[in-house]
């Protein structure tokens, strides 16, 4: 598999970064070059083993499905680039 | 007496609780140490009205003898734990100007303990890196540059990405700092700068409220002048949280009192795969000393192997880069941090993101955002997560045949600035004997043991089995007292 310019375009859209048209050759080289250098991973049978999920042997903790935190507007958009009557403010979305 | 900015925590502690000298006096000396290495760019926010404020409330404590275990020691933060209306950036222009609401639990841990801070540490940006030039904030120069006059104005990393920790601790302007290790991010550094650094087992300390790299990788850890030091910070900064899922709830053991006793019959493992091509010769014996102090303390060394070690790295930079692209999806010039306008919300967030992360930071959510994009999904990630489980059941085999495992921690010294940087691989390949720890969320500890032929400090690590940072730290006081480390960086306060 080769990362080509428009796969590069595809990436940076998923990703949601601008990415230059002049930097697009330069970034499908080096991250066809990085990919290349993983695809040695390929080298391993791993027929029979299943994929690691977690390092920590334990199952997840539950507790009691009550709210534990909350009611605190002023905190959470403290540090909103944009605010307005208790709301995030962001470039009108449905035309 | 000495300078009150050469004492270790441990030694700082007992003098305090001796009265020999008063937790302001303390603090005062390392704020002007703060001021005369600024040089260095290790803080990005240096606050000490707070630490004097809370200096004071430290001395009445001592007066009326109910100090807390970390009474009136000032520490640094690294700039990647939120701290409660103190800005918080990661070192990136997309979080300049954040100032959480909240604190971290491992630093509200400390506080708890009557710790105070000095300001927040420098580090590659999102701690991406292992030189600690990806920071927004600039590069930290190490207070080491080595013994060869030619190289006296070559300025030298301090590794990272928890530079800026590595070089305040070890130029004397932080008496101990925190750092975070996803990759290697503690131990290295440590090793570039004479420092010891210990990344404890996965769950051992809380995540929450430490901006998320690579969440099933990264652990909170002290970096310090000496294990001693290690031990007591550990305590503090280790324990359950019910706000981390992941974090474990077992008691934190007393970690100071795991350091008496001897190593007789321990079993050290010495792996054969670690002895990788282009190593440098010095590495090598270095190591051999290193093992040979052990067995001259009754420990005995048996060989072991691993051997997925190769693959490592590379299963690494699938694994941290996918999950990094997930926890970064955040920074959307939304809700906090950098805005760049669009036409419409889809620009707003492909302009904020472009300018607001580095290049190192996009490079990895590209990388990232492809393995995990349909159709690839099963072939790198899943592929990548189970090479990553032979990797940690490598170690649980090995750990059948000995009990601590001793490796080098970097394959070289410290770098100048500007050195591997025009290939990306290249720069990743220094951390290709602590990222395996990561991988299987073992403790390892680097502790400094000697200096290369270029008056540079070599570190040494120590692995051990999940939740055994007892040993590994008991074994670490023995390589340290054989050792005998002593040097100072030429630049130091």
């Amino acid at each position: 598999m080769t990362i080509d310019k428009a796969l590069v375009s595809r990436i940076a859209s998923l990703a949601r970064i601008r990415v230059p048209e002049e930097e697009k050759e330069t970034l499908s080289k080096e991250l066809d070059s990085i990919m290349g250098w993983i695809s040695q991973l390929n080298e391993v049978d791993t027929s029979n083993v299943a994929p690691l999920t977690s390092v920590v042997e334990t199952a997840l903790p539950m507790r009691e499905d009550k709210v534990t935190d909350g009611n605190n507007a002023e905190g959470v958009l403290a540090n909103a680039p944009k605010e307005a009557a208790g709301f995030f403010v962001v470039p009108k979305v449905v035309e | 007496m000495a300078k009150l900015t050469d004492l270790s925590l441990g030694e700082a502690l007992d003098g305090l609780k001796a009265k020999k000298f008063s937790v302001t006096e303390l603090t005062k000396e390392y704020i002007a140490a703060q001021e005369k290495c600024r040089g260095l760019n290790a803080y990005t926010v240096e606050t000490p009205e707070l630490a004097l404020k809370a200096a004071k409330e430290s001395e009445t404590r001592y007066a009326n003898n109910n100090a807390r275990p970390l009474e009136g020691l000032p520490l640094g933060i690294k700039d990647l734990y939120c701290t409660k209306g103190v800005e918080t950036t990661a070192c990136s222009n997309i979080l300049k100007g954040f100032k959480p609401t909240y604190e971290s639990t491992v630093t509200q841990n400390l506080w708890n303990d009557g710790a105070l801070m000095l300001g927040k540490l420098n580090l590659d940006e999102f701690a991406m890196g292992s030189s600690n030039i990806t920071s927004a904030f600039g590069p930290v120069i190490s207070p080491w540059s080595g013994k060869d006059p030619a190289n006296a104005n070559r300025k030298l990393v301090p590794g990272g990405s928890s530079g800026g920790s590595a070089a305040a601790v070890s130029a004397r302007c932080a008496i101990a700092a925190t750092g975070t290790d996803t990759g290697g991010s503690i131990r290295q550094p440590a090793a570039f700068t004479g420092l010891v650094g210990i990344k404890p087992t996965y769950g051992r300390c809380s995540r929450w409220g430490i901006v998320a790299f690579a969440s099933s990788l990264d652990q909170a850890g002290p970096i310090t002048r000496n294990v001693k030091d290690a031990a007591i910070l550990l305590r503090s900064m280790a324990g359950h949280d019910p706000k981390d899922s992941t974090s474990v709830k077992r008691a934190v053991p007393d970690y100071v009192a795991a350091l008496q006793g001897g190593i007789g019959g321990l079993r050290v493992g010495i792996p054969k795969e670690y002895r990788v091509e282009g190593m440098p010769k010095e590495i090598e014996s270095f190591w051999e000393k290193g093992a040979k102090m052990l067995e001259e303390a009754g420990a005995e060394i048996v060989d072991i192997s691993l051997p997925h070690t190769k693959y490592a790295l590379a299963v690494y930079y699938i694994v941290a880069p996918a999950e990094a692209s997930s926890n970064l999806a955040r920074y959307d010039g939304v809700r906090f941090g950098l805005r760049v306008p669009g036409k419409g919300i889809q620009e707003l967030y492909e302009n904020t993101r472009a300018e607001g992360f580095g290049k190192e930071v996009r490079r990895r959510i590209l990388i990232g955002t492809y393995v995990l994009s349909a159709g690839y999904y099963d072939a790198y990630y899943i592929k990548a997560q189970k090479v990553r489980a032979c990797i940690a059941q490598d170690f649980s085999q090995a750990f059948k045949k000995c009990d601590v495992i001793l490796t080098p921690t970097a394959p070289s010294d410290a770098f100048a600035i500007g050195e591997k940087e025009d290939d990306p691989i290249k720069m990743w390949l220094n951390d290709i004997f602590t990222v395996p720890v990561n991988l299987a969320g073992l403790p390892g500890l680097s502790l400094p043991a000697g200096l290369s032929a270029g008056g540079l400090p070599l570190g040494l690590q120590l692995i051990g089995r999940p939740f055994d940072e007892e040993t590994v730290l008991r074994v670490g006081g023995v390589l340290e007292s054989a050792a005998g480390f002593k040097a100072l960086p030429p630049f130091h306060a």
